[in-house]
């Protein structure tokens, strides 16, 4: 081809634009400070789990996998799961515009007596993807809740070197 | 002396690839043993057709490997192009250091012997002396800024600059009066930026390269049209249908600077030997089975290469399959 260089031009002028471009993140949560992002409008994705029904069950699921996984279990192998599980079916039920009020910390605080890496983030992302893959959540279904949920890695990773799971007995 | 260099250039490469590829089964093997690899799958892109992390045809700003931000990735692979009259083969390894950095090595094999045969028949003469031409390519790329699968709520994209060094040892014949490249090996430049609209199950990959590579470097770099560095832009789209699978496109502008000297040396400025590159374009699926492997296919189309209509060889438009596969850790 004949090299055109006001295309080429123009590439350049919009790799710049894109890289000048600032994230538009920190938005004020109106709804709720605590909730970690803006929840959806709508209510399409949280029929698409099963309302708050399916997000117990799928709640269930993740749980046991986290358990089940070593890259996950130290963090939730102990006697925090009902606690852990029900607040997690709250926040999910709030973000995906379900009429639930989640009443727990915000994400810097809730992980703040343990460090998460990378690793670990990815290892409960997949987990994630399972139970909801267990309990049909069409796939596009789910990468909306994820998209809402992967900004959260800023406030819950917080080392890039070894994890360090929190401190909490044994499940009973 | 070139010669020289060129075999130590080779057993060094070749050396190089199968400790690479020890070290990456040995540590697979790890992996298969833990039955974890630590980066949500296809999010490391596959090997494209020069090395790097990426589509088919196009480097993106992600790091080749399924290593995060605290580890060491890495993964070889083996592609296959067919298009009506040529072939490309393309093996190589690509390291990931703590998802910042990549490296990676390719050597590439094109076979142009169906177009050797018309040629010599035609003059009844062989002035190609071979059927392959081969280049190794060195690629380094390093991520500036931007996180591409987890920032769902930005629009800002990652970002990567990266570099390709490109050695092609069939010097006498790419710098010949068939083909008059001005070099034999060239680098390029690039910046590239990945973005993944998670809600929208969508990535999006604009790259802009510099170059001075005809056909990617195969046929050497710089021409008697071109011999100056020129910016061409590279876009990938790919559409996630489930986490293991992915269909897109993409679109590579190419140089093109080639003009065979032997059009006015023998022919009286015909244009006989025909080299005017064209732009390439291709429709991909890529599927991964397992953690570790994942399998690309896909319709490419790489416009003309070289025609010679006068000895019968009218090999126009140059399109066909892509074929790679790549196993990471």
């Amino acid at each position: 081809m004949n090299i055109n260089i006001k295309a080429a031009t123009a590439a350049l002028l919009a790799t710049a634009t894109f890289l000048m471009a600032q994230p538009a993140i920190a938005e004020v949560y109106a709804q709720n400070p605590n909730l970690g992002n803006t929840p959806m409008e709508g209510t399409a994705t949280f029929e698409a789990f099963g309302g708050k029904e399916g997000l117990v069950k799928i709640m269930d699921d993740f749980m046991i996998g986290l358990v089940a996984d070593p890259r996950t279990k130290p963090f939730f192998d102990n006697n925090k799961q009902t606690f852990i599980k029900a607040m997690l079916v709250e926040q999910m039920c709030e973000l995906m515009n379900g009429g639930c009020k989640y009443p727990g910390r915000d994400m810097k605080a809730s992980h703040a007596n343990m460090k998460v890496n990378r690793e670990g983030f990815n290892a409960l992302v997949e987990q994630f993807q399972f139970a909801m893959d267990k309990h049909n959540v069409p796939f596009s279904a789910q990468n909306k809740l994820l998209a809402k949920l992967a900004p959260m890695y800023r406030e819950i990773e917080t080392t890039t070197g070894d994890a360090v799971p929190p401190v909490f007995p044994k499940a009973e | 002396m070139k010669t020289i260099q060129k075999q130590a250039q080779a057993l060094l490469c070749n050396s190089l690839l199968a400790s690479a590829v020890a070290v990456i089964f040995a540590t697979s093997a790890l992996a298969d043993e833990l039955n974890y690899s630590n980066k949500l799958l296809l999010t490391g892109g596959v090997s494209q057709v020069e090395g790097a992390a990426g589509g088919g045809l196009t480097p993106w700003a992600v790091i080749g490997g399924y290593g995060t931000n605290n580890e060491v990735g890495g993964s070889v692979h083996y592609t296959y192009v067919k298009t009506g009259d040529y072939k490309l083969d393309t093996y190589g390894f690509t390291i990931g250091l703590f998802d910042r950095v990549e490296f990676s090595v390719a050597e590439q094999s094109f076979d142009l012997g169906k177009l050797r045969n018309k040629v010599t028949a035609g003059l009844g003469a062989d002035v190609f002396g071979r059927n392959q031409l081969t280049q190794t390519i060195v690629g380094l790329k390093v991520r500036v800024a931007g996180e591409a699968i987890l920032d769902a709520d930005t629009w800002m994209p990652q970002i990567a600059v990266g570099l390709q060094y490109k050695d092609n040892d069939e010097t006498d014949f790419i710098k010949s009066a068939v083909i008059g490249a001005k070099s034999d090996h060239g680098t390029d430049v690039y910046v590239s930026a990945t973005k993944l609209l998670l809600a929208q199950n969508l990535l999006l990959n604009g790259t802009l390269r510099l170059t001075k590579a005809n056909q990617f470097g195969l046929l050497g770099f710089g021409g008697d049209k071109h011999d100056s560095y020129q910016p061409m832009l590279e876009l990938s789209a790919a559409y996630l249908l489930r986490k293991d699978l992915a269909i897109g496109a993409e679109y590579r502008m190419k140089p093109d600077n080639l003009r065979s000297p032997a059009n006015d040396l023998l022919f009286g400025g015909a244009n006989v030997v025909d080299l005017k590159e064209d732009d390439a374009f291709d429709v991909f699926i890529a599927y991964a089975p397992t953690k570790n492997i994942s399998l690309t296919a896909a319709y490419v189309n790489l416009g003309n290469i070289a025609t010679v209509k006068a000895v019968g060889a009218d090999y126009g438009n140059q399109e066909g399959v892509y074929l790679s596969a790549q196993i990471g850790f």
